[in-house]
């Protein structure tokens, strides 16, 4: 085995120059079963559509997508990334949505020197001192959209505010990223049990504490959970709720429905911001899947397009894994969301908005963008990673 | 902290366990009677919350929502144990496990298949989605209903089990399955109903909850961890227990939600008592669970002598 891997080595090496390849194989494992299937849903359809209206290619190349559910479980996923690396020798893996199963895999997938683009999660490690070549955050850092958040409740001039999330990892990390930003006092920082069914007892906390605002990051149906109870309540007509644009997207607001209305939230996306091609982009997944798309949607939209561009500056020459780093480094895409190019540590620099749920013309809940909250912002980890 | 907010609490914990009881009274008596660990009663849930969800929004009006939700998960519930479990009952639990393990994978695609993979809307009616004030302080108006709803069942199935000769026939059942079938009790008519009955309680739950949480596949899972919790402290197979029980987990839960920070944070300092209050919160129903099963191994009201 070992002396059949080095004369494949020496091969190559005489071989000198990368030849282009024919195709390109992506890895595609996300969560589409489950609580959090919804999420991986949306990206594998946001992707897959990328990559069938660009004629089934990604940079010219043929693109074979082999597509996997990681059950939203770290043991499913290091099998699947196993599969990925060794048997299928994919060129890319993407698509995860969990940080709880992206970072227990990432380590298999990395010292394999295969590239990972992340769909969503960017966690505070590999974005400052784990940082690593082969490692790019498309979506945003842990810390981005939240941040964002802390500033708008800054500039409504909000100085009191009641803090709520779940017990783990990326619920810290996004209470962080509030707090980085935002400047007032905060009233109480409550940690829930994830997967919490029943918020009876932190609302009505929340209600004898008074405080200007609550922010409150509850992913999924956590989420949904809690603004349902919250409005049953009727605390919202006294303290106005605050959250980071994953529980305000399409699928929350479907499931949550009038209960949502007035609810602000940031995001680095919206479906109706005003570019070309945003609009390419809502249109298109409208008419092949029949609802609006999430961000989870957009994100794997824009992986997909990185990837074409990336491809395509290389020549399709993926093999010279150096030259095509560099080429990812320096995609320049058509993103929906506008401004879009990686800092030097790999995660996005991009724009934030405010968004709030209303009503339409038409009767219609759905989110409309406020306005621009951060321009051309980075993420507070940058300085500590020395990319190798 | 003030007087009012202590009682805010208390009811919040009261309806948290009055919600639990709903599925739980379904799971002790499949457990308990039939003795058959059926892990797919949330999945049984789940359905019910879907067809109230589909019900509700088809005719508008709550009421039939629930009553088609109750009709639907009951007639699912009867094939299904007529189709499958009856298979099981004399089977190992680990093979008990295993089907019904499968059964909810299944019963989680057929839902994605039929309502798609993101959560629907399931919202309470208008007339109930605010909060009314009692005696100085608002409380949610639809979490009354839960309240009264679940005490209203609560009493009924107490008289149903207690007074009746159908829950004489459950209570044998329970206590010693094969003598009561000796004694000429119908068992397996009876068991396609108790399971029927149990289903229909799940629906309720079901229906009841869903306006307060997400409707989604998945659902079941995470509740019925908690309403297993439920009858191991308050013993197999009793509905008493499975009251007790549930309004325990209910309160302990909700207590150490509500106070358990406050106290940590006058005991410790603020770092430490940011990391442990909510981690300890979180374990205590599994503490008191844990107390239960050492001081009362076959839980609160152990239906087998």
């Amino acid at each position: 085995m070992k002396a059949l891997f080095v004369a494949a080595a020496i091969l190559a090496a005489v071989a000198g120059q990368a030849l282009a390849a024919d195709k390109i194989k992506v890895g595609f494992m996300s969560t589409l079963s489950g609580p959090g299937g919804a999420l991986g849903i949306d990206m594998r359809d946001g992707f897959l559509l990328a990559v069938k209206s660009n004629g089934d290619k990604l940079g010219g190349l043929s693109a074979e997508v082999s597509v996997v559910d990681d059950q939203q479980n770290p043991d499913v996923g290091r099998q699947a990334v196993e599969r990925f690396v060794k048997r299928d020798r994919v060129d890319v893996i993407t698509g995860m949505v969990f940080s709880n199963v992206l970072l227990p895999v990432m380590p298999a997938i990395l010292e394999s020197d295969t590239f990972y683009l992340s769909t969503n999660t960017g966690p505070e490690s590999l974005a400052g001192e784990k940082c690593h070549p082969r490692f790019f955050g498309v979506a945003w850092q842990n810390e981005d959209i939240p941040g964002a958040m802390g500033e708008v409740l800054n500039q409504r001039g909000l100085k009191n505010v009641y803090l709520i999330a779940p017990n783990y990892p990326g619920g810290r990390e996004t209470l962080n990223g509030f707090k980085r930003f935002y400047k007032g006092k905060i009233a109480e920082e409550t940690y829930t049990k994830l997967g919490q069914l029943d918020y009876a007892a932190e609302i009505a906390a929340m209600r004898a504490a008074k405080p200007d605002a609550v922010f409150f990051f509850l992913p999924g149906g956590m989420g949904i959970n809690f603004i349902k109870q919250y409005v049953a309540a009727g605390v919202n007509k006294e303290i106005p709720l605050f959250t980071p644009g994953f529980s305000a997207d399409e699928d929350t607001i479907r499931a949550v429905g009038e209960p949502m209305v007035g609810l602000f939230n940031s995001s680095h996306w919206a479906h109706d911001l005003d570019n070309a091609a945003n609009r390419k982009f809502v249109t298109a997944f409208q008419k092949e899947y029949g609802r609006l798309p999430t961000m989870y949607a957009q994100q794997a939209w824009d992986v997909a397009l990185v990837l074409d561009a990336a491809i395509r500056a290389v020549n399709g020459k993926i093999d010279d894994k150096q030259a095509f780093q560099k080429a990812i480094e320096t995609a320049r895409i058509d993103s929906p969301r506008g401004n879009f190019r990686f800092n030097t540590n790999h995660m996005p620099i991009q724009d934030y908005y405010l968004r709030e749920v209303v009503k339409d013309a038409g009767g219609k809940i759905t989110n409309r963008t406020v306005g621009r909250v951060f321009s051309n912002h980075q993420d507070a980890f940058v300085g500590k990673c020395k990319m190798g | 902290m003030p007087l009012t907010l202590i009682v805010e609490q208390l009811l919040n914990g009261l309806q948290l366990g009055l919600m639990l009881f709903l599925l739980a009274a379904g799971l002790t008596l499949v457990f308990g009677i039939m003795d058959m660990i059926n892990l797919a009663h949330g999945s049984l849930y789940m359905i019910g919350a879907y067809l109230a969800a589909s019900a509700i929004a088809a005719s508008g009006s709550f009421l039939v929502g629930v009553a088609v939700a109750i009709a639907g998960t009951a007639a699912i519930a009867v094939l299904l144990e007529m189709a499958i479990l009856r298979r099981l009952y004399r089977r190992s639990h680990l093979a008990q496990v295993l089907a019904t393990f499968a059964l909810i994978l299944i019963a989680n695609e057929a839902v994605r298949m039929v309502w798609g993979s993101q959560p629907i809307l399931l919202n309470m009616p208008p007339s109930l989605s605010g909060p009314i004030d009692i005696g100085g302080f608002t409380y949610p108006a639809y979490r009354l209903v839960v309240i009264a709803a679940g005490l209203a069942i609560a009493v009924l199935l107490y008289l149903l089990v207690a007074r009746t000769k159908i829950g004489m026939w459950v209570r044998a059942g329970a206590a010693d399955r094969e003598m009561a079938n000796v004694m000429g009790v119908n068992t397996t008519w009876l068991f396609t109903c108790v399971f029927a009955a149990g289903a229909a309680l799940c629906a309720v739950a079901g229906a009841l909850l869903g306006p307060l949480l997400a409707v989604q596949v998945g659902m079941g899972e995470n509740i019925l961890i908690l309403a297993f919790v439920v009858i191991v402290i308050g013993g197999i197979g009793s509905i008493r227990g499975a009251l007790i029980g549930a309004l325990l987990v209910g309160f302990v839960d909700t207590a150490g939600r509500a106070f358990l920070p406050q106290l940590f944070r006058s005991v410790f300092p603020e770092a430490v008592a940011a990391e442990t209050g909510p981690a300890v919160a979180a374990v205590l129903i599994y503490v008191l669970m844990a107390a239960v099963l050492y001081w009362r191994p076959s839980g609160l009201f152990p239906t087998r002598a």
